[in-house]
């Protein structure tokens, strides 16, 4: 890759997003759009070498793709009285007109994560129209064969086409829903790479901090709204333990066992002040701002032993009633054990077990072993470690399981 | 990946900069800043107090040697910086560019290795292993 298509990729990474919404706000159209920016990207790199690049690169880009639109037009002869006006009035403005507006970026965001499309389409196009990253960089990055990539995204330009999906916010009755589709698209890419396996550990790190930057995006779109602080607060606190979390072979290590001194402290400072903004406006706490609340909890312990537990149990509680999850249960319930013992905790793992709702995960019989081990039900426990060994899907884990389970 | 942008102003660009209005300045560093935070790229952001109140230790000898002031006779002193996470070094090099500095300032541009990355031929070392503790137990 020649330095200029490197300079040219950076000004595309940094401007891309504005530059398609402000087309898109034009042309109605997202998946239209993204066609005349990558057009002008392509004149931009056959262009570009002689003049090298303008100082307003993404007022050019803007202004080449209008005109293509503008051309575009005119060549399905459907200059119309509206077509007309919008035509002449692009054609008088100059590149340093181009002023682009946050709102258009937001309309951006939620309609690559608009509910017609799949959440697989949602992540692609998002990773491509909002973060800006090329089909191949989409593809490595999410493990994925180039070609799936693009037709994802050659998908994600029909549906919304041929659904009509507008070029707008969500009307306020669907806001909620609709943000939630757009955090939990951002939360998904993070957890993909956060929940990192030893081989691809390099790349699905970047992931996470590709999410972590649409996050931030986020959060300066939407200032007002505490879920996108929440979210920020979350990755950061999460992210901020990611090199002390697998020993230098790819073995996991647990919280426990964690060097805290290894944690990135500047990370922690900053999710921590997300989630004082997110607290700040004051309109009660929501699910990633619970979450980021509880990492929080663990991230300024000195040590396990001296976390605050009951304060972990209270925010479980509240997690669990705004969205009832044994998931989150469970991990209500190991926060009991460490806050009030073994003998209360494993009444609530009892009362999941009856629930069967996690009857197929190993992370049911894996903590109830543990509590029985605590309270010296040495059998009893030996065949929940066995158990949950066997139904552990990796590898390792398994191992480590079955390595407790000897040990009693 | 992130980078560090250093901030490196000679007297006179710093004594030029007390001429001008605040304010303006203010304005100008706080749209960067937002536009920094805006693109998700800024990881962190600092500025330093004149380098008159600061003090270098000097550890050419023993004791090392206290004087109060700016570091040694430079014209470009560190006044400040920033922390970009960024995905190339073209992305740290557009950033830096837009950084609303004039004539007599200057930006060292240093990249930030991962602790990995960093001490990565020394993995024996007692306090690199201290450091990434390889027993799950």
């Amino acid at each position: 890759m020649s330095d200029l298509q490197r300079t040219i990729e950076a000004v595309w990474r940094i401007e891309s997003a504005r530059i398609v919404a402000s087309l898109a706000k034009m042309t109605g159209d997202l998946g239209q759009a993204e066609d005349l920016a990558q057009e002008a990207l392509v004149d931009a790199l056959n262009q570009w070498p002689e003049a090298s690049v303008p100082h307003n690169a993404a007022a050019w880009l803007t202004a080449v793709a209008k005109r293509k639109a503008i051309d575009g037009w005119r060549r399905k002869e459907r200059l119309d009285q509206r077509y007309r006006a919008i035509a002449h009035a692009l054609a008088e403005s100059t590149q340093d007109d181009w002023q682009p507006i946050d709102d258009d970026v937001v309309r951006l965001v939620f309609t690559a994560c608009h509910p017609v499309l799949s959440r697989e389409v949602q992540v692609t196009l998002t990773l491509r129209v909002v973060a800006g990253l090329t089909t191949q960089e989409i593809a490595r990055l999410l493990l994925l064969p180039v070609t799936t990539v693009q037709q994802r995204i050659v998908r994600a330009k029909k549906t919304l086409s041929a659904a009509q999906v507008p070029f707008e916010t969500p009307e306020p009755n669907e806001w909620g829903a609709r943000l939630s589709a757009v955090l939990g698209v951002v939360y998904l890419l993070f957890t993909e790479g956060y929940a990192a396996t030893s081989g691809e550990r390099w790349i699905r790190t970047e992931l996470a901090n590709e999410a972590l930057r649409l996050g931030r995006v986020l959060a300066g779109l939407l200032p007002h709204e505490p879920e996108v602080h929440g979210l920020v607060a979350l990755m950061e606190l999460q992210a901020s333990r990611f090199a002390a979390r697998v020993a230098a072979d790819g073995t996991p290590i647990l919280l426990t066992n964690q060097n805290r001194a290894e944690w990135d402290h500047m990370q922690i400072q900053r999710g921590r002040a997300a989630l004082q903004r997110a607290d700040r406006l004051g309109r009660g706490r929501g699910n990633y701002v619970l979450q980021a609340a509880i990492a929080e909890c663990h991230t300024i312990a000195p040590s396990v032993e001296e976390t605050d537990w009951e304060q972990i149990v209270l925010l479980y509680e509240t997690l669990g009633r705004l969205a009832p999850n044994p998931v989150v249960e469970l991990n209500r319930a190991v926060a009991v054990s460490m806050a009030s013992g073994p003998a209360a905790a494993l009444t609530i793992v009892d009362q999941l077990s009856t629930q069967g709702e996690l009857h197929s995960s190993h992370l049911l019989p894996s903590v109830r072993g543990e509590l029985l081990a605590q309270l010296g039900r040495l059998d009893e426990a030996r065949s929940e470690l066995m158990r949950a060994a066997s139904m552990a899907g990796n590898a390792r884990e398994g191992e480590v399981l079955r390595a407790k389970a000897a040990a009693l | 990946m992130k980078y560090m942008l250093i901030m490196r102003d000679t007297q006179e660009a710093f004594e030029a900069s007390q001429k001008v209005d605040f304010e303006e300045i203010i304005n100008a560093m706080g749209a960067y800043n937002e536009s920094l935070a805006k693109a998700g790229v800024l990881a962190g952001v600092e500025g330093l107090a004149p380098a008159s109140e600061g003090f270098v230790v000097d550890f050419a000898s023993e004791p090392p040697i206290v004087t109060d002031g700016p570091y040694g006779e430079t014209h470009e002193l560190f006044n400040g910086f920033w922390i970009l996470e960024v995905s190339s070094k073209e992305e740290a090099i557009e950033w830096a560019s837009r950084a609303p500095l004039g004539p007599g300032s200057k930006l060292e541009v240093r990249r930030i290795p991962t602790a990995e990355e960093a001490f990565a031929d020394y993995a024996d070392n007692e306090y690199v292993k201290k450091s990434r503790p390889s027993d799950a137990s």
